[in-house]
């Protein structure tokens, strides 16, 4: 196999692209980082193996989530992925205190709608009153 | 941290090795031997040497949430080995959007409340938002909009493959209670 067609793992290794290389399908030669950030991280032959356990169906949705981890590996190299989760786990809390706050005032507001609306049918209630009061007394 | 070999003992990853574990090693501080799984699947996952070049770049006290973090990536990827970690992700993303919008909602009503407008609906349980928000969102979450503007984040190829992810159609809670804490931050 000439240079030109080797996968990027297999060039990045300096080794011979075979027909059935079972990286190609997923570190092609046009975008060589992507196998670095795995190579670095995970190593080639644990990726290989990794990939060989799973049925080829599934197998481009693991390399992607691999190529994601390691890339998240190299850019926080203490947490990784899991500085993501963090950081999600972070924003949900936020999010729900937020709500809670939120939710508290919309009652609050609600509670004071009501009252004023009672009032105000009471008030109603009484002119009506008053008003068939006098108009008895008139007639 | 035990420092296992101070005692005679090999740490976790000397004993799975089957080498002496001699002072100084760097693995024991992190792998004590009550705890073979964690290095069996970092390991399993990443490699001895690749973790050993991984911590020899870090400064010493950043090590052991380093060796942690490993440690809770292996074992999700021994769990899930389509997805690993990025399972959790996905689901976590799915739940900030979700809180999201009922924020917004909530903001929404709020404005109406507060302008004494009458309210098409009273305040609803948390989790159900029948008002759609009138205005845009207030307080974009950060990393949710960096994901989706692919800020900083590998875009990967569309491959055509359908996974059901076992994240998919968790209610509440999710990988390891996590929702909860990641371990030993």
């Amino acid at each position: 196999m000439s240079n030109s067609t080797r996968c990027a793992a297999c060039k990045s290794l300096r080794r011979r692209c075979p027909q059935d290389c079972i990286l190609a399908p997923y570190f092609p030669s046009n975008n060589p980082q992507r196998f670095l950030w795995v190579h670095k991280i995970f190593g080639a032959s644990n990726i290989t193996k990794m990939l060989q356990q799973l049925p080829v169906e599934l197998r481009g949705q693991a390399a992607d989530c691999m190529v994601m981890e390691a890339y998240s590996r190299v850019q926080n190299p203490v947490y990784g992925s899991v500085g993501i989760i963090h950081q999600l786990q972070q924003e949900i809390i936020e999010a729900q205190k937020e709500i809670i706050k939120i939710q508290g005032e919309i009652a609050f507001y609600s509670a004071q709608f009501q009252h004023q609306h009672l009032q105000q049918s009471q008030i109603n209630a009484e002119q009506q009153h008053q008003d068939s009061f006098f108009s008895d007394f008139k007639s | 941290m035990a420092s296992s070999s101070s005692y005679n003992s090999p740490c976790a990853a000397c004993k799975f090795l089957r080498r002496k574990c001699m002072s100084g090693c760097v693995f024991a501080p992190y792998f004590p031997p009550e705890e073979p799984q964690k290095f069996a699947n970092v390991h399993k996952i990443f490699g001895a040497s690749n973790v050993t070049k991984l911590l020899n770049e870090l400064l010493p006290h950043q090590r052991e949430d380093a060796v942690n973090s490993l440690a809770y990536e292996a074992e999700a990827r021994v769990r899930d080995p389509v997805y690993g970690c990025v399972g959790a992700i996905s689901f976590l993303q799915r739940q900030v959007q979700r809180l999201q919008k009922e924020l917004d909602a909530a903001n929404a009503d709020l404005i109406r409340f507060a302008c004494n407008e009458i309210p098409t609906a009273l305040p609803v349980p948390s989790g159900v938002s029948s008002i759609q928000p009138m205005l845009p969102r207030q307080r974009p979450l950060e990393f949710t909009r960096r994901i989706n503007e692919g800020e900083g984040l590998y875009q990967p190829p569309a491959y055509s493959h359908p996974y059901i992810s076992p994240w998919s159609d968790i209610p509440s809670g999710g990988f390891n209670d996590g929702g909860g804490e990641g371990k030993n931050m």
